[in-house]
């Protein structure tokens, strides 16, 4: 049986100014599923990414986010809507004034009436899932591309939201770090039933992580392929899509036909 | 116990929140059955826990048995209210008892350990250090500051000797750029405020001079005032304020990204590629900045002579042009040209200083006008004691 919906895109067009970027987007998450969504520099991830969390508007269409529509909505239901979702920025966007604790308590703190000690100790836990514990006093400057990364998925995950965004969030990491990024987008999935959008182009992310993935075009603005990352990669005969999951150029693929 | 007396005859005490439901039935002699119905996130912890530990300190239950049989979500945040319950039970020697959890709260039990809620040491309270301590660190900080400054005075003279032996090396199109920031686009705020300081001088010293019939000294001391002193603070002060600030931030904003480093590996000496076109474009501008505000000084203060003293234009400045000797106009060139070399060092020095975060480019901008400020006057104090002696 498959899941509900948690999102809804619906004929989403995206431009920036008169150059048009997205076309007639149209795809669901499921709940607690992980869905990555590929595509070339260029082809628009990051804006798709953008007009589902509300930061850009679409053009045309809609994004609907557990049955409230986020495009065009007013201050209460996009209040709402954004209790529900996290981001994990590409820079990571800690505040580079306050420590790794005062980062992931900011949210906490706007959104609870806990005492102190109740804070402090969720902080620690959420601290200690992404294995940062003992550097609750550092300041973002101070720790390594990897430890930042936790650390913005710390305060991403702070008040536990249904939705986790996710922008190229193994960019400019080593291999280590990279894989430790992913184990923990695993584990937060499978233990706290967290749904999980990913924009990436990191092939091995994408086929350790990835329930399902779409892929976008650059050329028709529009989605390329969608379904199981292994399965797309053994068999699509779309060129974009094997040149993509086997890493070969366009005329690669032409000679392999 | 007049309170649960109360809750007795209403039988049970139901709240409802946001999401979360909770009612706190008694069950015995101090003995209080908490039951929690919903989602206990972090909506229940935000909007029900202040009035359910109201309602538990209120009672003082020596048993607090909490049902979370209907509770339909368990979280982190939930876990966290029933330890703080735990831990303001036991402070009058209450216990609090969880019959029969689920497998989702027994999991969040075990990955929250309760010692963490007892733990007294908070990650948000930083030890402040003691007085010794911080005035020793201020004492070191001032110390490394000053030898910064003093490699950088050295750094830039290098750099301007560079570019004197090959002009090729300066970038005279940024240097323009430069000129035109910290120039052109300054002219209409000197003016102005120029032109406002010598109308309210002229307007302020007519009313004692009146009284004596010595009007016409007004345009003289409005002249002197502005050529000699004021001209080339009001300009000074302006330009760090606009320019030295301008200069502070950008230097930062690159220094934190790693523009400046980029600089270095590519074999190229950031101090002349960013600090040493700034340096010159003020240098050379700044003295004509001065130069209009004494121009704009004199006229404010020609405004309130001719309108309001009776003076004509022509007496007027005649007057000027007897007290103010080219000799003071070159003096506040060189105040105008030596400020304008402080502004820029100071502006662009805050700058590679900076390293953090955002927040350093606040800091950087804040320090650079300040220091600029109080260079700029105890600098004037120096041209002052040398044109003293000089006669």
């Amino acid at each position: 049986m498959k899941a509900r919906p948690i999102i809804r895109v619906r004929d989403l067009q995206a431009k920036y100014g008169e150059t048009l970027i997205l076309d007639r987007i149209r795809f669901d998450v499921y709940e607690r599923e992980i869905l990555a969504i590929l595509g070339e520099t260029g082809s628009g991830k990051s804006t798709l990414m953008k007009n589902m969390i509300g930061l850009l508007q679409p053009s045309r269409g809609e994004v609907i986010i557990d049955g409230d529509r986020i495009t065009g909505a007013d201050d209460e239901i996009s209040h709402r809507i954004l209790k529900k979702i996290g981001v994990l920025f590409q820079n990571n966007a800690l505040f580079s004034s306050m420590t790794l604790a005062e980062n992931v308590a900011l949210p906490m703190r706007e959104y609870t009436e806990l005492p102190e000690q109740a804070l402090n100790a969720l902080v620690r836990f959420k601290l200690t899932m992404m294995k940062l514990d003992g550097y609750e006093h550092f300041f973002p400057a101070e720790l390594s591309g990897g430890m930042k990364k936790r650390a913005a998925l710390a305060r991403a995950m702070a008040l536990n939201p249904r939705i986790l965004f996710f922008d190229e969030p193994s960019a400019g990491l080593d291999p280590i770090s990279s894989a430790e990024l992913d184990f923990l987008i695993d584990y937060l999935n499978r233990t706290f039933g967290t749904t999980m959008v990913l924009v990436t182009h990191e092939l091995p992310s994408i086929l350790r992580v990835a329930h399902r993935v779409i892929m976008l075009d650059k050329q028709t603005k529009g989605i390329i392929a969608e379904g199981d990352p292994h399965y797309l990669k053994a068999h699509s005969q779309v060129p974009l899509v094997r040149s993509f999951f086997n890493r070969l150029t366009e005329a690669d693929v032409q000679r392999h036909r | 116990m007049i309170l649960q007396k109360e809750i007795m005859k209403s039988e049970k005490n139901t709240i409802q929140t946001e999401n979360a439901e909770y009612t706190l039935m008694p069950v015995g002699e101090s003995a209080f059955l908490l039951r929690i119905s919903g989602c206990m996130d972090h909506r229940c912890a935000g909007s029900m826990f202040k009035r359910l530990l109201a309602d538990v300190e209120r009672l003082r239950p020596s048993l607090l048995s909490i049902d979370l049989s209907q509770v339909t979500s368990m979280e982190d945040f939930g876990i966290a209210v029933i330890f703080e319950l735990k831990r303001v039970t036991k402070t009058w020697g209450g216990i609090v008892e969880i019959p029969g959890t689920d497998n989702r709260t027994e999991e969040l039990l075990k990955m929250l350990p309760p010692e963490h809620f007892e733990k007294a040491a908070s990650f948000f309270k930083q030890e402040s250090p003691g007085l010794l301590v911080r005035l020793g660190g201020a004492s070191l900080q001032t110390a490394t500051d000053l030898r910064f400054m003093i490699s950088f005075v050295g750094s830039l003279f290098l750099a301007c000797m560079h570019v004197l032996r090959h002009p090729g090396r300066l970038r005279w199109g940024n240097m323009i750029l430069s000129m035109e920031k910290v120039g052109v686009d300054a002219v209409p705020i000197i003016a102005l405020i120029s032109f406002l300081m010598g109308f309210i001088m002229a307007f302020m010293s007519s009313v004692q001079l009146r009284q004596f019939g010595a009007n016409i000294y007004v345009a003289s001391l409005v002249a002197l005032a502005m050529v000699r002193e004021l001209g080339p603070i009001i300009t000074g002060i302006i330009v760090a304020g606009r320019s030295g600030s301008a200069f502070a931030a950008e230097i930062s904003t690159m220094k934190i990204s790693e523009e400046v480093d980029a600089l270095h590996v590519m074999g190229i000496d950031p101090t002349l590629f960013l600090a040493v076109p700034k340096l010159i474009a003020s240098v050379i501008v700044v003295p004509i900045l001065t130069l209009l505000s004494d121009l704009f000084a004199i006229m404010g203060g020609l405004l309130v002579g001719v309108s309001m003293l009776n003076l004509s234009l022509r007496g007027y400045l005649d007057e000027t042009l007897r007290a103010v000797t080219p000799f003071d106009v070159g003096w506040g060139f060189v105040k105008g040209a030596a400020f304008a070399a402080l502004i820029a060092w100071i502006g662009c020095l805050r700058g590679f200083q900076a390293h953090g975060g955002a927040e350093a480019v606040g800091t950087a901008t804040t320090s650079s006008v300040v220091t600029s400020i109080f260079l700029i006057i105890l600098a004037d104090s120096i041209f002052a004691i040398i044109r003293t002696y000089w006669g």
